[in-house]
């Protein structure tokens, strides 16, 4: 299992903090799909993603136990 | 060095911020103080709710720490970023760099802020007086044509 962590307006859209998705072996992109498709969250082309704490990109290959953040453009300081 | 970048829910103490960088080796200390605005473009906020992912913030936090480093290898960097329910006039996040001479300060510190808003995940909830709504990137130096920064930005 990969672990997904939601923020911001990602977290709102779903409801939660986080979500359990079978996509081990499987492409970043892939998550990004279930996402859009059992959790009604939209507006990820926008989106980065980290895997394990460090921006990668949609063709990353998932391993159980990954961790994958998807992250809204930023607006700190 | 983990204490020197730091995601907080309190209020931060400028004076502590700035304390981790003061040495025998330097000659100037800028300090970069960003505070919650009232009014954006005639709009009242109220006030305002920071969200972030907190071990990764603190990891880009010394990211930046590092390229600062890289361009001005004298420079010692402090940031400490508030999170959670903010006021007006609030302190959001507090910038020290500390440099033998005050242009790299100057110079260190805009760039901090600047890679702050590029690729700290970090992001700004606003609840205006008619509504609420998360705040996109607000990059102001620099336009992204794809409307979001591109993999080199993210890197450094």
């Amino acid at each position: 299992m990969v672990k997904v962590l939601l923020f911001a307006q990602f977290q709102e859209a779903a409801g939660r903090e986080s979500v359990e998705i079978d996509a081990a072996g499987h492409p970043v992109s892939h998550v990004k799909s279930v996402l859009k498709e059992n959790y009604g969250i939209l507006e990820l082309d926008d989106a980065n993603v980290a895997v394990n704490e460090e921006y990668t990109n949609m063709s990353t290959e998932l391993k159980d136990g990954d961790t994958v953040a998807f992250i809204p453009p930023v607006s700190g300081g | 060095m983990s204490n020197y970048f730091r995601i907080t829910d309190q209020f931060i103490s400028v004076e502590n911020v700035v304390n981790k960088v003061v040495r025998p080796e330097s000659g100037a200390v800028n300090t970069f103080i960003g505070t919650v605005r009232e009014f954006t473009k005639g709009k009242r906020t109220l006030y305002l709710h920071y969200d972030a992912y907190v071990p990764m913030a603190e990891k880009k936090l010394a990211q930046i720490g590092d390229e600062i480093q890289g361009k001005w290898p004298d420079a010692l960097v402090a940031i400490t970023h508030r999170i959670g329910e903010l006021h007006i006039s609030d302190i959001a996040v507090v910038i020290a760099v500390s440099t033998p001479h005050r242009a790299d300060s100057y110079d260190a510190s805009r760039y901090a802020i600047e890679r702050i808003k590029e690729i700290v995940p970090i992001w700004k909830k606003e609840h205006w007086e008619d509504g609420e709504s998360w705040i996109g990137n607000q990059l102001e130096t620099k336009s992204y044509p794809t409307g979001k920064p591109e993999e080199e930005d993210l890197y450094g």
